[in-house]
């Protein structure tokens, strides 16, 4: 038998370049690239000429001017007088603080109603089913104008609480008032001697998780149980109280009251602020509460029999073998979900409320006449906080994952 | 034998189950009231519907029709809703500012659209597909009118290159690239050099034409329909060739998908509709100034194609490894094995994933009116500022929300009875 001869290395024909797979990836890569380049030096330059055009120059000086108009809510003490930076600064608070709240009652919520979907009761399921699909199927924005319409429109003004017969009271013992400019809470004074007080609750919850750990060390190698609930609530709960009584009540509540037209000191949320974050975090909740569902049906029947025959209670069941498998499933859409909440907070310029979109993307912007500037700033912020929130999710990702080899 | 003292030669009728476990006691017992907990979350969701529907039902159900102004709504009975604003403004909320002689467009438009979506919702229509076709530039043609030619030449440009691609096929050589290649340009040749030619001719030998509208007269749910469907339609085949680079193993094209689909997908929609809205002169050549209806699609489109690319690249991954191997190994394409193998796979487990963007999508047209574009939210504040009807509001909102509900609700219905028909395993 004769050994065949290698097969002849054909000569390179420029064909070759699309129709020959060694080549053809590089080639298509070269084109794509060539394609990428040209259209953005052509949208550079285009850019170039229509600033020229207009006689604008690209600067971020404005940041460094002064911005001239008020904003309302502000966490960070702002005046007109403070530059666009600052002003686009308060705006970033402002965000951050619609998103942290709403994502905050949206898990509530959402777990809430997901756990409540799966109830035996056939009524309660469907009234969450209601919930769920009601919110999921309407716009958002729709949400946002209705919840900020009902808080404007239907509830009384400051002056209808006042008199000996008021057509309006204030809630829970006269200390929350919800009016149409507005819900005041009230704030709490932080006196002398509430460092200490809240040293010691610091120090009472750090001495806690040290229980806890201890007690889940001594588990994992004797197998015995140590009770920790009622030790923990007492460990917190006593110390505090009777430093907080020792001291002489160092933190006490101020509460609104009425003078004039309208209410004075306590916190006042603004109607704005409360009929996003409300909306956010009521549409919000309706998708979490479906991927809490999803998790928790995710988890195959034979895990709860298995446990249940290995002589667990229900409630350890929950704890020890669902729990810990459907979160791994639940975390990483929960927390896009928290992304999505903070994309939709820039829906806060149809209430009004000064988000950073509000500030920087919008009175700035118009005030200064430098969209493009503006409009990078903006973009930028989100993205960072969208590249920081994706990254949280893949160390979740890498570190929960079942590792298969 | 006779040591048994007693047996029972027939068979016992089996008694009937206990009243209080079966038929409608049955169930309620099992399913409201198995344990207090239980009677107590049903006592309470009843008492929840009840004090929502006290109010609700004589609110809607002794709702006028027919007033002529909010103020005579609140002399008949304050405490009942003003149905009457839709009664005399539903057509604008369907319609927006479209010229009231020309509403059987968009009507016409919407009832074929039912028509052309029929054949690809449902396989066993399939052979009418060549309606869903022509429909885009059917609807083009009558929403914003001009001449028939303008749109059908689109469509005759790129007949005449299928033709001339298969013509090739046959008849010259069997390379499909210099084919492609050739079809392409001469598509590319005739739009430039003879499409203005023919549409003039064309419009004197057979003059068809419709009075034009202008965009901006576009609005209400016709709007919403208009960015939705055509941001669902050209996303889905956008959003499959993204998920594919960033699938891909050719790095260049792997980065550019990669970091197009993270810079939209981090940032707010409303922030793109602003770039569309105000932006978008700076990038194009000076002078250019481009349909806003038109620019906001091309956003939306974009916008929802990143999100749909994810969604795909999920279904992508859920695919075993072999999939790809043993496609590989019976010696399919890459092209074939994504279109025999791999898509049908990864687009069936992503349907629940595709069907919640395209709902998505179609809620986030609702972010148009921010850039006063006149959707029905944009309307309902329109609306809201006349005199006749200021200080509306539930009447309005519930009707809107009720439109996209059904639409929305209607998406997710489908999909999930694709779900189920596409199901093959168990």
């Amino acid at each position: 038998m004769k050994a065949s001869a290698p097969p002849k290395s054909e000569s390179f024909k420029l064909s070759m370049l699309l129709s020959d797979t060694r080549y053809r990836g590089t080639s298509l890569q070269v084109i794509t690239f060539i394609i990428f380049v040209a259209v953005f030096f052509w949208l550079v330059d285009n850019t170039i000429k229509n600033l020229a055009l207009l006689g604008k120059d690209v600067s971020f000086n404005f940041l460094f001017l002064r911005a001239g108009y008020d904003i309302n809510q502000r966490l960070i003490p702002y005046t007109s007088d403070s530059t666009h930076g600052r002003a686009a600064f308060v705006g970033i608070l402002n965000t951050l603080l619609v998103a942290l709240v709403g994502c905050l009652f949206a898990t509530i919520l959402g777990l809430f109603v997901g756990i409540l979907r799966l109830s035996k009761n056939w009524l309660v399921a469907k009234l969450m089913s209601i919930y769920i699909e009601g919110f999921r199927n309407v716009p958002v924005l729709l949400w946002i104008v209705m919840i900020f319409a009902l808080l404007t429109e239907f509830t009384p003004a400051p002056k209808a609480f006042k008199g000996a017969d008021p057509q309006a009271t204030m809630l829970l013992f006269d200390s929350i008032a919800i009016t149409n400019r507005g819900t005041y809470f009230p704030a709490p004074i932080f006196g002398e001697g509430s460092f200490w007080l809240l040293l010691s609750f610091i120090l009472s919850v750090i001495i806690v998780i040290f229980i806890r750990k201890n007690a889940n060390k001594q588990k994992k190698e004797t197998g015995k149980s140590f009770p920790t609930f009622w030790i923990s609530v007492l460990i917190i709960i006593l110390p505090t109280l009777g430093f907080y009584f020792l001291l002489g009540k160092p933190i006490s509540l101020e509460y609104p009251y009425l003078k004039g037209f309208n209410f004075k000191d306590g916190i006042h949320l603004r109607n704005s602020f409360l009929a996003l974050t409300l909306a956010l975090a009521l549409y919000t909740s309706a998708f979490i509460a479906e991927i809490v569902r999803a998790g928790i049906l995710a988890i195959s029947k034979g895990q709860s029999e298995a446990a249940a025959s290995l002589g667990l209670r229900p409630n350890k069941i929950m704890n020890l073998i669902i729990l810990p498998q459907a979160l791994r499933i639940i975390v990483p859409p929960l927390i896009s979900n928290y992304l999505n909440l903070t994309k939709n907070s820039s829906l806060a310029i149809a209430v009004g409320y000064m988000d950073v979109r509000g500030t920087l993307g919008g009175i700035t912007l118009n005030q200064t006449g430098r969209e493009l500037e503006s409009m990078l700033l903006l973009m930028g912020f989100y993205l960072c906080v969208s590249l920081l929130i994706s990254s949280v999710i893949n160390y979740y990702n890498r570190s929960f994952q079942i590792v298969v080899r | 034998m006779s040591k048994i003292a007693f047996v029972q030669k027939n068979k016992i009728p089996p008694s009937p189950a206990p009243i209080s476990e079966v038929g409608v006691i049955g169930w309620l017992k099992q399913n409201l009231f198995s344990s207090w907990f239980n009677t107590l979350l049903t006592l309470l969701s009843i008492y929840f519907i009840f004090i929502i529907l006290k109010d609700f039902i004589p609110w809607a159900w002794g709702g006028h029709w027919d007033t002529k102004s909010l103020r005579e709504c609140l002399d008949l009975n304050p405490d009942v809703a003003c149905f009457s604003v839709l009664t005399a403004r539903w057509k604008q909320l369907l319609f927006g500012l479209y010229p009231a002689e020309e509403y059987w467009r968009p009507t016409v438009t919407f009832i074929l659209l039912i028509f052309s979506i029929i054949p690809i919702l449902f396989p066993k229509y399939f052979r009418f597909f060549w309606f869903s076709i022509i429909y885009p530039g059917l609807a083009i043609w009558l929403l914003w009118g001009g001449s028939i030619w303008s749109v059908g030449i689109v469509y005759i440009g790129f007949f005449l290159g299928v033709l001339l691609f298969i013509l090739l096929l046959r008849n010259i050589t069997k390379n499909m690239v210099i084919t492609g290649i050739s079809s392409i340009l001469f598509v590319i040749l005739f739009f430039i050099f003879f499409s203005n030619y023919l549409v003039k001719n064309l419009d004197i030998i057979i003059p068809i034409s419709l009075p034009p509208v202008e965009s901006l007269k576009m609005g209400g749910f016709t709007l919403s329909l208009i960015v939705g469907i055509t941001g669902i339609v050209a996303s889905f085949p956008i959003g499959i060739l993204l998920a594919l680079g960033r699938q891909s193993n050719l790095p260049i094209i792997k980065m550019i998908c990669v970091g197009f689909i993270e810079f939209i997908r981090g940032v707010p929609l409303i922030t793109l509709l602003f770039v569309a809205s105000v932006l978008l002169n700076y990038f194009l050549p000076p002078g250019t100034n481009f349909d806003i209806v038109l620019r906001v699609i091309i956003m939306v489109t974009l916008f929802s194609a990143a999100y749909m690319a994810e969604v795909i690249r999920g279904g992508l991954a859920g695919l075993p490894l072999g999939q790809h191997e043993a496609s590989s190994s019976l010696g399919l394409t890459y092209w074939q094995s994504q279109r025999l193998v791999i898509m049908p796979q990864a687009l069936k487990i992503s349907i629940p994933g595709i069907v919640n963007t395209f709902i998505g999508l179609f809620k986030d047209t609702t972010l148009v009116s921010i850039i006063s574009l006149r959707d029905p939210v944009g309307l309902a504040s329109t609306i809201r500022a006349d005199q006749t009807w200021n200080g509306i509001y539930w009447e309005l909102y519930v009707a809107i929300g009720l439109m996209f509900f059904v639409v929305c609700f209607g998406m997710s219905q489908y999909s999930q009875y694709l779900e189920r028909k596409l199901k093959t395993d168990k």
